[in-house]
């Protein structure tokens, strides 16, 4: 994975952006986290928490003006939270801030701060905090005198002293009732202490034009980043920096980032690096606010007293939060690993680049389904698939890829590719095809009557030869990421559409469709759904079901055309179609991106998900999501189960699994050889009959295990003799390693046919 | 693996070849280039060594995971 590129993923996940109300404040107060211990009652905790970020929260916590509120993304919907009256709530529950702890620093300094107000305490604070000695100067007989004239009952006395009381043994002096003479003094301070910051209040200060630079109007020039003036010792805020309207909370914004800015440059470190975060900013955290009914904000039975704690928590209890998490709530398999892409993408970063240790991230990386789903609800169009994708190229390259995940569907398509299945021939009759119909690989496997069907319709309906090609298209080698095989069967597809004439494909799989679309661009290919709507319905087509909902394959995600033309032929069928989340919304049946191979846990949650969105039986024109529907428990139909009717509920039909699978794609080639070809292709006979009941089929197609698998074992075990009997069950028991797994079988023998009773495997090999 | 993964002789598993009964016996088993002693139940004569399904599917799945995430 190139890093880069991983820097421009984690980019554009934006989970991580902090909440408007955050964004919003100053200081970046935790808003979103508050709410949430306000919400569990946790009052002291929520104190504490505001405590750490708001040096003066008995203070701030009644009289702040609150810009977090108008930013409130809960405004949207209802009214905004009452952020200030929850803050209120909390610092009137009688507890008490701890003082401010002092870090012991070497290289301590000594800092003069002129005024005691808002800023200039904070000021003090932080720099207290970082270790250095702090002395104010305070004309007032008493520290944040402008605060004193609040009226009792927004903001009693007794509130301030206990905030002061936070500055307890830090060593801060103050020296009250000692005013500055400014312009003098300014040279002074400057000799006697490191450095300076200037919390003068709001008026005009002519009289230091001789100092420092000013403004047109008489304050002081100060840069609104660092809180610098002319004077390179000198830092200045608060409101002689904004102006006459007074916020409590900007003025404590100023104190603690001059704060910082003095703490760097005694510290001989950059004033302005890493600092583009700070103070109030917009966000880019995505909130879907018509997610959430509106609710309007609790009002308090006492206004003057502001919230009880039953009304807080029912306030805060309105709070979403704001998350975006878009993808997580459409997603069971990015809900499945508690966290968000952000966070998965660093994961598949670290995975991919660990020296040592295990590689944890390797199943989650092959249990995406590369569908794109995420990417179409994202704000920020971030696919996980591309991520997923990438990360297994990186795996195969460096041979990292666990061998488990995608071994089966590996060797299914191997199969598909073998001589038992593929084909690739001209119309009988033609030496020439203008068309090729490439139904893939699944339908074959799944329903290979309606294979036949197709074929006999198109070639019944276009002038110009209809050629046939059985053959995979290669998907399970493009997302097991096998570039190697991927070339090899696209190579092979071209050499042979070469032979056939460069006819124009027509495909009844969505996956094929892609394949074609995505990496062989100089094929001409269609789908079949478009060819049926222009030359028409076969005489039979049902002309009267019922609703269906339909379920649009993921890969026809965005083939608005594929899409059309299916409602149209189900408008023919006289289906009433009933939309789920629509086309472009829709969801993987897990087979994509081989995900249910490495992960059935997480891609049965995907159809159970969306099998339980309508009661309706479904129509899809996938053979594998029909399949995989049918095999949670869902009726559904294929399109082509209306055209081609011949099954009296086909909404019924049963998953085939594995083995049927291979069995349906090999009797196709040989039936279709022998009817139109009119070859003489004998059906293989198997010298190993089985006996397998559903329950124990069943568990193999949990186990992907074939029943040739089994044959094989059985052919072995008899053959050798190499068997074991077991005496209390009178059950035999062979095994057999053909490859890179080894087999067991346990099964019984009666009438020359033989009873299956169980069968495992394991790759692990003996001796 | 280890040696609590060992199996308790049992006298009902005949080798059909032999027509002995299985005893346990220690047994390499090995995947990806590891190997592990593993003891298992076997046939004194042959040496066919069987393996039973609570094993396979249980921790020798997770060793031959493990492995893969190596």
């Amino acid at each position: 994975m190139d890093g880069q590129q991983v820097k421009d993923w984690e980019y554009h996940c934006i989970e991580e952006s902090p909440p408007a109300c955050t964004a919003a404040c100053p200081v970046h107060v935790d808003v979103r986290g508050m709410m949430d211990l306000v919400r569990k009652g946790d009052f002291k905790t929520a104190h504490a928490q505001y405590s750490r970020i708001v040096p003066f929260p008995g203070i701030v916590g009644r009289i702040c003006d609150h810009p977090c509120e108008s930013a409130c993304k809960r405004s949207e919907a209802g009214d905004a939270i009452r952020i200030h009256e929850l803050e209120r709530t909390c610092v009137n529950a009688g507890f008490d801030a701890a003082p401010f702890r002092v870090n012991k620093q070497l290289a301590r300094k000594r800092i003069a701060i002129v005024g005691a107000g808002l800023s200039g305490l904070t000021a003090a604070a932080e720099l207290l905090i970082k270790g250095h000695a702090v002395t104010v100067f305070e004309s007032k007989s008493a520290a944040l005198d402008r605060l004193r004239r609040y009226n009792d009952t927004v903001l009693p006395a007794t509130a301030i002293e206990a905030d002061l009381a936070r500055f307890g043994n830090t060593g801060l002096e103050l020296h009250l009732n000692e005013p500055i003479d400014l312009p003098s003094s300014i040279a002074t301070l400057a000799d006697d202490f490191d450095s300076i910051y200037l919390g003068l209040g709001p008026e005009p200060v002519s009289a230091l034009r001789d100092v420092l630079a000013l403004t047109a109007d008489d304050r002081i020039a100060i840069d609104p980043l660092t809180f610098a003036t002319s004077h390179p010792k000198v830092f200045a805020g608060g409101s002689q920096r904004y102006g006459a309207g007074y916020s409590p909370i900007t003025s404590l914004q100023d104190g603690r980032y001059a704060a910082l800015s003095i703490d760097r440059l005694l510290q001989g470190a950059s004033l302005t690096a890493n600092r583009d975060t700070q103070g109030a900013q917009p966000t880019r955290l995505y909130v879907n606010t018509g997610r959430h009914a509106p609710l309007t904000a609790i009002v308090p039975v006492d206004p003057l007293r502001g919230y009880s704690q039953e009304e807080a928590i029912a306030e805060a209890t309105r709070c979403f939060p704001c998350h975006c998490l878009e993808c997580v709530q459409v997603c069971p398999y990015l809900e499945h690993y508690g966290s968000y892409p952000k966070r998965y993408i660093r994961e598949i970063y670290n995975n991919e680049t660990i020296v040592m240790g295990n590689r944890k991230s390797n199943r989650m990386i092959d249990s995406c389904m590369l569908c794109g789903l995420c990417a179409e609800v994202c704000p920020e169009d971030l696919a996980m698939g591309d991520v997923c994708l990438s990360a297994r190229h990186g795996m195969v390259e460096k041979g990292r890829m666990p061998v488990s995940h995608h071994d089966f569907a590996l060797r299914d398509m191997a199969f598909s590719r073998s001589d038992a299945f593929t084909l690739a021939r001209h119309q009988p009759g033609f030496a020439h095809s203008k068309l090729l119909f490439y139904p893939g690989c699944q339908l074959a496997a799944s329903s290979p009557d309606h294979v036949a069907n197709v074929y006999a319709h198109l070639c019944a309906n276009l002038k110009g030869g209809v050629g046939l090609m059985l053959d995979c298209c290669g998907a399970p080698a493009q997302w097991a990421a096998r570039e190697d095989l991927f070339a090899e069967t696209r190579a092979a597809f071209a050499a042979e559409w070469q032979r056939l004439g460069q006819p124009t494909v027509v495909t009844a799989c969505s996956s094929c469709f892609r394949m074609f679309t995505d990496h062989q661009p100089d094929v001409k290919v269609e789908s079949l759904w478009s060819v049926l709507e222009r030359i028409g319905l076969p005489q039979g087509a049902l002309s009267s079901v019922k609703t269906l909902a339909i379920h649009d394959p993921c890969t026809t995600r965005h083939d608005t055309a594929i899409q059309n033309s299916v409602r149209k032929l189900l408008g023919q069928c006289g289906v009433t179609v009933k939309e789920l989340d629509g086309p472009e919304l829709t969801t993987c049946c897990g087979f994509g991106g081989l995900a249910s191979f490495a992960n059935p846990e997480v891609t049965n949650k995907i159809v159970d998900k969306r099998v339980a969105q309508s009661d309706a039986d479904y129509l899809t024109y996938c053979a594998m999501c029909r399949d995989n529907f049918s095999r949670r428990g869902k009726r559904a139909l294929h399109l082509l189960d209306l055209v081609f009717p011949g099954n009296p509920d086909p909404a019924s039909r049963a998953d085939p699994g594995f083995s049927m699978r291979q069995e349906n794609r090999g009797r196709l080639k040989r039936r279709l050889l022998r009817d139109l070809w009119e070859e003489t292709v004998n059906e293989p006979v198997t010298d190993i009959e089985l006996i397998v009941s559903a329950e124990v089929q069943a568990d193999l197609e949990k186990k992907l295990i074939l029943l040739d698998d089994l044959r094989q074992t059985i052919r072995h075990g008899e053959s050798s003799s190499e068997k074991l009997l077991d005496n209390k069950t009178g059950h035999f028991i062979a095994s057999f390693r053909p490859v890179s797994m080894t087999y067991w079988v346990e099964y019984t023998m009666a009438d020359g046919r033989y009873t299956v009773h169980r069968a495992y495997s394991h790759r692990m090999q003996l001796g | 693996m280890s040696e609590k993964d060992s199996v308790a002789a049992t006298p009902e598993l005949l080798c059909a070849k032999c027509k002995l009964a299985l005893a346990p016996s220690k047994v390499t088993v090995s995947y990806l280039g590891n190997s592990f002693p593993v003891d298992l139940l076997r046939c004194p004569g042959c040496g066919f060594t069987y393996v039973p399904e609570s094993l396979a599917v249980g921790k020798m799945l997770q060793v031959e995971q493990a492995l893969e995430d190596k």
